[in-house]
């Protein structure tokens, strides 16, 4: 027969916390892994307008950015208040556009540089005039898919 | 003889790896890109003429830019371009005036009926993007809403419920034709 202790009181033994910080870590590197740090600092007022049909951009690494808007106060001084377009880390004219375009494809592997998607990035108070000339050049650096950067409204219909 | 080294108190690290775990969640933004994806048309020298069309297959969209919308050249409101759209590319009751329609034999859905209907999309320089988006949002939504339709007709799901082969079969029935015409330049800048 197996004999069984009856030890009284006996006091519940602490829970060991030595694998808290491990727990810890592994969070950690999990928001690490997922967090994208904004890679360009925005230079031009960028409120993009709602709509309710949009899609979720695949690929981020497919993504090419142009933002288009208004100088932030801090650039107002040197660009003046007029939409203006910002590639990468800096102010451009329509001009430069083409050059940009193909600088996106050379950095992209050769295969994957027919599905470049553009992003455009503009503000909800620019005007036509610029988003058509953009459309225009990248027509002309053939580069043909485009989002329309906007934000996801929810509501009726 | 060697001193045996006291062992390192490892308590703290927990604290240290909360910190940085806050950072990470603090400045974490896992916003994903959306929008409306488009593709644009490849680009034609100015000299080439545009194809012509009959009159009651183009549904003429116009924005000013005072950001009016007119449809057919009748001013309306934005609310009712999804509708109005829907109506003119599925003419439901065969009407002379709206666009006639092509029998194809596309794959899983054998011959049927595609309508011939463009939307033909004018905005001016001086519109402004917001009001554009809600125009193209409008439009968007009115395409889904008819491949919602014949993907419900035929399967009984919905359009993103579907299989790839099935949604490019969907896809053909009612394809996207939305034109959009060069600029034009009243409004100035």
């Amino acid at each position: 027969m197996a004999k069984f202790k009856k030890g009284g009181k006996k006091e519940t033994p602490a829970i060991s916390t030595a694998s808290l910080p491990d727990i810890v870590f592994m969070l950690l590197f999990f928001f690490m892994v997922a967090t994208t740090m904004r890679e360009v600092s925005l230079m031009v007022d960028n409120t993009m307008p709602a709509a309710t049909q949009t899609i979720k951009l695949e690929k981020k690494s497919l993504v090419s950015n142009i933002y288009v808007g208004k100088p932030t106060s801090a650039w107002q001084g040197a660009y003046g208040t007029e939409p203006r377009i910002q590639l990468n880390d800096r102010f451009a004219t329509l001009q430069e556009l083409q050059a940009f375009v193909a600088a996106e494809r050379e950095a992209r592997k050769e295969e994957d540089r027919n599905s470049i998607t553009n992003n455009l990035k503009v503000d909800r108070t620019v005007t036509m005039g610029i988003v058509t000339d953009i459309k225009q050049e990248l027509r002309k650096a053939n580069s043909l898919r485009i989002n329309y950067g906007s934000i996801k409204k929810i509501g009726n219909n | 003889m060697v001193k045996k080294t006291p062992e390192i108190n490892a308590s703290s690290t927990a604290d240290i790896a909360f910190l940085l775990l806050a950072f990470f969640l603090a400045t974490t933004t896992m916003n994903v890109d959306s929008g409306l994806y488009r593709r644009l048309p490849p680009y034609q020298p100015d000299n080439t003429e545009a194809p012509k069309y009959a009159k009651r297959n183009i549904l003429q969209v116009l924005v000013n830019r005072n950001n009016q919308l007119a449809i057919n050249g009748e001013l309306a409101d934005v609310s009712t371009l999804k509708d109005r759209t829907i109506e003119f590319i599925l003419n439901p009751n065969n009407n002379e005036e709206l666009p006639q329609k092509e029998v194809k034999t596309i794959e899983l859905f054998g011959p049927v009926e595609v309508s011939k209907g463009i939307v033909s999309l004018q905005s001016d320089k001086g519109t402004s993007y917001e009001m554009y988006i809600a125009v193209q949002d409008q439009l968007t939504a009115a395409y889904s809403e008819m491949r919602n339709m014949k993907a419900n007709e035929k399967w009984g799901k919905n359009f993103d419920q579907l299989t790839t082969e099935q949604q490019d079969a969907v896809k053909a029935v009612i394809p996207m034709a939305i034109s959009e015409a060069e600029p034009k330049n009243i409004g100035g800048k």
